[in-house]
C-alpha cells in the first residue's frame, strides 16, 4: 500500500477507465480511430485530428526511461532520495511515474533502460502506475 | 500585426528587492507602478490600460485608482509579462487605449497576503503528475535536463558555467542578491536539490516586482526618459505538465515566440548586442539559445563555457545576473524585461557599451509558455 500522504489523483469522468484500468492491473490508453494517433493523457477526443472517434485500449506495459530527476528534499508521501521519472511507453506516449525494484541512484537509472509496468494501490478506488527494471 | 510604433517610457522595479517585509504583495505592484509613474513624470490619471498576472488587473487598477478602458489578465507563469507587453503593443496600435501600465509584484520570499498555488487533485498535474512525488518547480523544471545531456553528450562542467557566468554579470550590480564569484567546483559541491541538479543550479526565492509604462512611439518623443521601442513580439505555450513535452531537449513554446518576434522585428541574429533569457533554473539558457536560433542543437552549453556570453564576450546574456544570482520572486520575467529597458536606455549597471537591440526571453510554468519581446533604443 502507498504511504497514505502521496497526493491522491481525483479521477474524472474523462479518465475514470484510466483509474479503472490499474485497479485491475492494466494500464489502459486511447487511440484514435480516425489517425491512429496513440495518446495520453485520457480524454475523450484525439489531440491530433480532433476526432471523437476514439477508443480504449490495454497497453502493453513495456517503457523505457526517458529521463528523471532524483528528489532530495523532504515531501509527505515519500523518502528522499527519489526518482521523479519520465518514461516513454512502446506505444509512443511519455508519462510521469516513479522507479521502483531499484536503487534510487544515477549509476543505477540509466536513460533508456527497459522498464516495465507494476501497480501501487493507494485505496480501494486508486492504484498508481510505477515501473520496475524490465525482467528478462 | 503592424509593429514598431510602440516603446516603453516608463520603467522601475521596486524600491526594494529581496527581502521586503514591510509590504504586502498588493502593495509591491503599487511601489513598482509608483515608481515608474515618477520615472516618466504619469500619474493614474493618465493611466487607461491595466496588465498584470495572479493578481487581477480589476485589484490592482481599483487599488492605484485608475479607470481603465483595456485591461490584461492573462497569467501564464512568468512569462505573462513578455505577453502583457505583446498584448498592449497590439492594443495601443489598434487604439484601444493609449497609456498602458504592467505591474508585477510578489511576495515570494515573506510570503505576505501571497496568493497560494494550487493544484487540484482532479486537474490533469493532480492526476498524473503531483501523486509521483513532485513538489514546485525544482522537482520539476530539470526533468528534461538528463535527455538533453545524454542526447548532446553535455556535461555537469559545461552545465555548472552557466551559473558562474551568471554569477561574474552579478557582482556588477550592486541590487544583485548574490556578488561573490563561485566556481564550477562550487556548483558541482553545493546543496543537491534534484539531480542533476544543485541549490547552485535552482533561482532565488525573492521580494520584489517591477512596472512598465507603454504608450505610441509618436507619444513617447514627449516623455522625460529616452524611449525603448518594441521591434518584435512573440507569444506560445505548450503544455501545462512538462511529462507530455513534446521534446525534451527543445522547447515548443520557445521555438514559437522566439523566431516569431525575431520575424516580426525583421532582424538577424547577428544584429542583437544584448540578450535576457529567463533562468528559473541553469538549463533554460542552453535551450533559450538554442530554440531562437542564437546556437546550433546541442552547442549552447559549450557556447556558455567558452565563455561567449560573459563579461567580455560577444554575446552578452543575463547581465543582471539573472534568476540565479539577482532575484527571483516566482515569476521573474518582469526583472529580465527591466534589465532589456535599462541596457537599452544605457542606464544598467553592467551596461553593454553601445548596445542597441536587446532580445528578452521569458518562460512560463515549466516549460508550459514563452514570451519574446525584443527591444531598441532607435527609432524605427
Amino acid at each position: 500500500m502507498a504511504d497514505e500522504q502521496r497526493p491522491r489523483p481525483q479521477p474524472t469522468p474523462e479518465t475514470a477507465h484510466f483509474w479503472e484500468g490499474t485497479r485491475a492491473g492494466e494500464l489502459r490508453l486511447q487511440k484514435c480511430h480516425d489517425c491512429a494517433k496513440v495518446y495520453f493523457p485520457p480524454r475523450p477526443f484525439c489531440p491530433q485530428c480532433s476526432s471523437r472517434n476514439v477508443g480504449i485500449h490495454r497497453a502493453s506495459g513495456k517503457a523505457s526511461l526517458h529521463s528523471y530527476v532524483i528528489h532530495h528534499r523532504k515531501v509527505p508521501g515519500f523518502t528522499p532520495p527519489y526518482a521523479i521519472a519520465v518514461v516513454e511507453l512502446a506505444e509512443g506516449p511519455r508519462m510521469m511515474t516513479n522507479i521502483v525494484d531499484c536503487p534510487q541512484t544515477p549509476e543505477a537509472l540509466v536513460l533508456d533502460m527497459p522498464l516495465e509496468v507494476t501497480f501501487l494501490k493507494m485505496d480501494d478506488e486508486i492504484t498508481l502506475p510505477l515501473f520496475r527494471p524490465a525482467k528478462g | 500585426m503592424r509593429q514598431k510604433s510602440v516603446a516603453i517610457v516608463g520603467a522601475s522595479e521596486t524600491t526594494g528587492l529581496g527581502t521586503i517585509p514591510n509590504m504586502s504583495q498588493i502593495q509591491l505592484h503599487a511601489d513598482a507602478a509608483l515608481n515608474a509613474m515618477a520615472d516618466c513624470g504619469l500619474t493614474a490619471k493618465d493611466i487607461d490600460g491595466v496588465a498584470c498576472a495572479v493578481e487581477t488587473p480589476v485589484q490592482i487598477a481599483h487599488y492605484l485608482g485608475i479607470t481603465p478602458s483595456w485591461v490584461d489578465g492573462t497569467a501564464v507563469g512568468g512569462c505573462s509579462f513578455m505577453i502583457h507587453v505583446r498584448h498592449a503593443a497590439a492594443a495601443i496600435e489598434a487604439g484601444l487605449c493609449k497609456t498602458v501600465l504592467i505591474t508585477h509584484g510578489e511576495s515570494g520570499k515573506s510570503r505576505i497576503a501571497q496568493i497560494p498555488r494550487t493544484i487540484p487533485p482532479g486537474s490533469l498535474n493532480g492526476q498524473f503528475e503531483q501523486p509521483f512525488g513532485p513538489m514546485g518547480p525544482p522537482s520539476l523544471f530539470p526533468i528534461p535536463v538528463l535527455r538533453y545531456m545524454k542526447t548532446y553528450g553535455v556535461t555537469h562542467e559545461q552545465m555548472a558555467m552557466v551559473s558562474v557566468t551568471q554569477r561574474e554579470w552579478a557582482a556588477k550590480n550592486p541590487r544583485a542578491t548574490f556578488k561573490d564569484p563561485i566556481t564550477v567546483d562550487d556548483v558541482l559541491n553545493s546543496r543537491m536539490i534534484a539531480y542533476p541538479f544543485r541549490i547552485l543550479q535552482c533561482c532565488l526565492v525573492s521580494d520584489g516586482g517591477g512596472a512598465l509604462i507603454l504608450t505610441s512611439a509618436e507619444r513617447a518623443k514627449d516623455f522625460p526618459t529616452r524611449p525603448v521601442y518594441i521591434l518584435g513580439t512573440g507569444e506560445s505555450v505548450e503544455t501545462p505538465m512538462v511529462s507530455q513535452m513534446a521534446d525534451f531537449t527543445s522547447s515548443r513554446a520557445f521555438s514559437v515566440a522566439g523566431p516569431t518576434a525575431l520575424k516580426a522585428a525583421g532582424i538577424a541574429h547577428k544584429d542583437v548586442d544584448h540578450l535576457m533569457i529567463y533562468d528559473a533554473f541553469a538549463h533554460l539558457p542552453i535551450y533559450g539559445l538554442e530554440d531562437l536560433g542564437f546556437c546550433e542543437r546541442g552547442t549552447a552549453a559549450a557556447f556558455i563555457a567558452g565563455r561567449n556570453t560573459a563579461p567580455g564576450g560577444k554575446l552578452p546574456l543575463n547581465t543582471n545576473g539573472g534568476g540565479l544570482s539577482y532575484a527571483h520572486s516566482g515569476m521573474y520575467g518582469m526583472f529580465a524585461l527591466q534589465e532589456s529597458v535599462r541596457q537599452m536606455r544605457g542606464t544598467a549597471p553592467a551596461q553593454v557599451a553601445g548596445a542597441k537591440i536587446s532580445v528578452c526571453h521569458g518562460v512560463g510554468g515549466m516549460f508550459a509558455a514563452s514570451g519574446t519581446i525584443i527591444f531598441s533604443n532607435q527609432a524605427p
